[in-house]
C-alpha cells in the first residue's frame, strides 16, 4: 500500500510584479486596512489565469489552484515550458517561499537540490565545504563524517580535498558539490535540473545515484527540460501550463504530450500558393540519420519530399539559412549544381535530397526556411523550419579556443614562415 | 520479505504530517527546537566566518588587536590631547580601548547580523534551513573576536597596573559575561529588526552604518557617565548600552558608576527587543524571496 507522503491542497502562489519599492508602502497600507476592516485583499485578483504576457495590473498567480498526491517511492518528473510554475511549486515544497493560500503537508525530512555547491565558500577547503554544505543541507556533523570518504570517493577529488575550492575546475567544483548532495538520505528529496551540468560520464553516475534513491523506496521529484533524463529517471509524470496541473499520468505520456504542446505552439510561418507544397522534410548527416547539430566543415543533407496539388511544369527549390538574430547568412538552389526539378503530375510526390558541404558559418544555432516556386511565383515557403546547431569541434580550424561569435563565416587558413 | 519492507515504509514514513506548510503561522510560532537540531550547522557557519575572513591577509587574526588598537590611538589623540575630555583620572589609553572593546561586539553583532537577508538571499533563495541560525552565528563569530581583543585589553590593564596607575579591577568583573549576553541580544534584536525591514525597504541599510556611529557618541565611551550635563544625561540613561558599557569600565578599571536600576533596565530591553526581533525575523523568514 503506497503511503501519500506529499499533500498539495488548493496550493496557489502569488507574485507582485515590477519594481518593489516605490509605491508598495501604500499598498502595504491599503492591504493592511482592508485586513483590520475585515475585507478581502484588495491586491489580489481572483480568477486571472497565469498568462505572463497578458497580466492585468501587476499582481501575478504563479501557481494556481493545484491538487496534488505523491506517494512513497515515486520519482514523479515536473514538466512544463518556461514559466509554467515548475521552480515555483519546487520552491514551494523546499520551503524557501511560502504558498499564499492552500496547505502542503509532508511527511519526512525533505531535502531539495535547487542548485549544486549552495553556500560553498570558496575559501574554505573541499573537506570544510563538504561538512558546511552538507549541514545546509540539513545533515549532522555525524552524519557527514560517517559519510565523508564515501563523498570524496564520489566525488573524485580526493587529492585536493584540502584546497580550497576555488583553486578547483568548474568540473571538479560540480563534482564535490553534487557528491554531497547525492548522500544526502531524506525521505523526500527535490532536484531542479542539477543534471544539466557535468561531462557525460558524471551524469550518468548522476542519473544513477538517484535511481538508487528511488529504488530503496524513497520518493524523488525532478524538474527538467531533459525529457530523455526524465523519461529515464521517472515513474510518473506531471506537466505543468500556465501555473496549473494540465495532466498527471505514466511519464511516457506526459513527456509526448509535452512535445506535442511544444510542437503546437511554435506555429511555422508559411506562405505560398500550394500548387505544390512540402510534406515532410529533414536535416539528416550523410548517412541519413536525422541530425540538429553539425561540426564545422561537415557535409548534411536535407531531404524534402513535396507533394504536387496540380501538374506542375517547372519548378526552383531553394534552402535559406538565418541566424538567431533572423540575419541572412546562407542560401543554396538548385540552380547552383545546375539540377533540374522535372515536371510533377497531379499528385505524385517527389523528394529532393540536398547535400550542403563543409559548412563554415561560425558556430552558432541556425535555422533553414524551405522555398519551392518558380519566376511567377512562390508554391510554398516555410520560414525557420529545421533548426540546427554548428558545434566547432577541431576538424575544420584547430583553434583551442572558441570561435570569435563577432564573425559570421570560418575561414580556413594556412600559415607559414616566408 | 514483504513484512520487513512493510515495516521499514512505516518506519521511514510516520503516519502523522511532520510538517504543514500554510500561508500564513499564528506570530508565536517561533520553531526553537529545529533551530537546536541545526546546531552544527551555526558551528559550521562560526568556523567559515573565522576562517573565510582572515584567508589571503598577511597579518591574519592580528587585524582583531589592530583595529581596536588603532581607534585608540586615534581617540587618544584627538578625543584625549585636543579636546581635551576628561577621562575621569583613568589613563586615557585604557579609558578609551575598554569602551571601544565593548562597543565593538555590539556594533558589529548590529552591523553584520542587519545584513542577514540581503547577504544571503543566494543561500536563502536555493534550500531551507532555520534562518535564524545565520545571525546567531554572526554574534557567535563576533564573540571570538571579542574574546582575542579582550585578552589584548587585559594585557594593557596588566601593564599599567605594574607601571603603577591607579586602576582597579575589581569583583564586578564577574558581571561581564553577562554584559557580553546583554550586548549580543541587543546587537542580534536590533539586527534582525533591521534586516527583516530591509527586505523591503532598502533606506534602512544607508540609515544602520551611520546610526550605529551616531550612537557611540550618545553612548559614554568618550567620556565619562559623571560628565554628562543634567540636561542630556536622560537620553544617555535611555540608552540600553549605557549601563552596560559603564558596568564594564568599572569593571575593570575600578572607577565609575555601576546603578543595578539601570543595569535591569537594559537587560529588560534586551529581552522585549529580542521577542520582538525574533517574531517579525520569523514572520518574514516566510516570504522575504518574494520580495527581497
Amino acid at each position: 500500500m503506497p503511503h501519500v507522503v506529499i499533500k498539495l491542497e488548493e496550493v496557489s502562489k502569488q507574485y507582485r510584479l515590477g519594481s518593489v519599492g516605490t509605491g508598495t508602502l501604500s499598498h502595504d497600507l491599503n492591504r493592511f486596512l482592508a485586513k483590520v476592516m475585515g475585507k478581502e485583499d484588495p491586491t489580489a485578483k481572483v480568477g486571472v489565469a497565469n498568462r505572463l504576457d497578458t497580466v492585468d495590473g501587476s499582481y501575478v498567480w504563479a501557481l494556481r489552484d493545484i491538487n496534488m498526491e505523491i506517494c512513497d517511492g515515486e520519482v514523479l518528473g515536473i514538466v512544463g515550458k518556461n514559466g509554467a510554475g515548475k521552480s515555483t511549486m519546487l520552491k514551494l515544497l523546499s520551503r524557501v517561499t511560502a504558498p499564499t493560500t492552500g496547505n502542503i503537508k509532508v511527511k519526512g525530512r525533505i531535502a531539495s537540490l535547487l542548485e549544486v555547491g549552495t553556500g560553498f565558500h570558496p575559501e574554505l577547503s573541499g573537506r570544510e565545504n563538504i561538512y558546511l554544505n552538507g549541514a545546509i543541507l540539513g545533515m549532522t556533523k555525524k552524519e557527514i563524517s560517517s559519510k565523508f570518504d564515501e563523498i570524496v570517493d564520489f566525488s573524485g577529488v580526493r587529492k585536493y580535498v584540502d584546497t580550497p575550492v576555488k583553486r578547483y575546475s568548474s568540473g571538479m567544483y560540480v563534482r564535490l558539490a553534487f557528491a554531497v548532495a547525492a548522500h544526502l538520505e531524506p525521505e523526500i528529496l527535490i532536484v531542479d535540473e542539477v543534471l544539466a551540468v557535468g561531462d557525460a560520464e558524471f551524469q550518468k553516475k548522476a542519473i544513477g545515484k538517484m535511481q538508487d534513491v528511488s529504488r530503496s523506496g524513497r520518493t524523488v521529484l525532478f524538474v527538467s527540460h531533459n525529457l530523455t533524463a526524465v523519461e529515464q529517471l521517472c515513474t510518473k509524470g506531471v506537466l505543468m501550463q500556465n501555473g496549473m496541473l494540465k495532466m498527471e499520468g505514466k511519464v511516457h505520456d506526459i513527456t509526448s504530450a509535452y512535445k506535442q504542446m511544444s510542437v503546437d505552439e511554435n506555429e511555422l510561418k508559411r506562405s505560398g500558393t500550394r500548387l505544390i507544397e512540402f510534406s515532410e522534410y529533414r536535416m539528416t548527416d550523410t548517412d541519413g540519420r536525422t541530425i540538429d547539430e553539425v561540426f564545422l566543415g561537415d557535409d548534411f543533407k536535407v531531404i524534402a519530399t513535396s507533394k504536387a496539388n496540380e501538374p506542375i511544369d517547372f519548378c526552383d527549390m531553394t534552402l535559406d539559412i538565418r541566424n538567431d538574430s533572423n540575419e541572412f547568412i546562407g542560401h543554396v538552389t538548385n540552380a547552383d549544381d545546375r539540377f533540374e526539378i522535372k515536371k510533377v503530375a497531379k499528385g505524385d510526390k517527389m523528394t529532393v535530397e540536398v547535400t550542403v558541404r563543409n559548412i563554415c558559418f561560425s558556430p552558432a544555432t541556425y535555422y533553414i526556411s524551405l522555398w519551392l516556386g518558380n519566376s511567377y511565383g512562390t508554391f510554398d515557403y516555410i520560414e525557420n523550419c529545421i533548426r540546427f546547431t554548428i558545434k566547432q569541434g577541431d576538424r575544420f580550424i584547430q583553434r583551442p579556443y572558441p570561435f570569435d561569435k563577432r564573425a559570421k563565416t570560418v575561414l580556413q587558413s594556412t600559415w607559414n614562415y616566408k | 520479505m514483504n513484512t520487513t519492507t512493510i515495516e521499514n515504509q512505516q518506519n521511514t514514513y510516520p503516519d502523522e504530517w511532520t510538517m504543514i506548510m500554510r500561508p500564513k503561522r499564528s506570530l508565536l510560532d517561533v520553531n526553537l527546537r529545529e533551530l537546536w537540531q541545526y546546531r552544527d550547522l551555526i558551528t559550521l557557519f562560526v568556523r567559515r566566518d573565522f576562517v573565510s575572513k582572515y584567508k589571503q591577509t598577511i597579518l591574519g587574526p592580528l587585524w582583531f588587536i589592530i583595529q581596536p588598537l588603532l581607534t585608540t590611538i586615534m581617540f587618544t589623540i584627538i578625543f584625549g590631547n585636543i579636546a581635551g575630555i576628561s577621562t575621569g583620572g583613568i589613563p586615557k589609553v585604557l579609558f578609551y580601548m575598554s569602551g571601544i572593546v565593548g562597543w565593538t561586539y555590539f556594533s558589529t553583532c548590529l552591523n553584520d547580523t542587519s545584513q542577514t537577508f540581503i547577504k544571503n538571499a543566494s543561500i536563502f533563495g536555493k534550500v531551507y534551513f532555520p534562518r535564524l541560525a545565520l545571525p546567531i552565528s554572526v554574534v557567535i563569530s563576533n564573540l571570538v573576536s571579542f574574546l582575542i581583543q579582550f585578552i589584548f585589553l587585559c594585557c594593557f590593564l596588566v601593564y599599567f597596573m605594574i607601571q603603577g596607575s591607579d586602576v582597579a579591577p575589581n569583583l564586578l568583573v564577574l558581571w561581564i559575561p553577562v554584559l557580553v549576553v546583554i550586548m549580543a541580544g541587543l546587537g542580534l534584536g536590533f539586527g534582525i529588526i533591521i534586516s527583516s525591514m530591509t527586505t523591503k525597504y532598502r533606506d534602512l541599510t544607508h540609515l544602520v552604518t551611520f546610526g550605529v556611529t551616531l550612537w557611540m557618541y550618545a553612548t559614554p565611551i568618550i567620556y565619562p557617565l559623571s560628565e554628562i550635563p543634567e540636561k542630556f544625561k536622560i537620553l544617555v540613561i535611555a540608552n540600553p548600552m549605557t549601563p552596560v558599557i559603564e558596568t564594564f569600565k568599572t569593571a575593570l578599571l575600578g572607577v565609575g558608576e555601576i546603578n543595578y536600576l539601570q543595569l535591569l533596565y537594559s537587560v529588560g530591553f534586551m529581552i522585549v527587543l529580542l521577542a520582538v526581533g525574533i517574531v517579525i525575523f520569523n514572520k518574514v523568514e516566510k516570504t522575504f524571496m518574494d520580495t527581497v
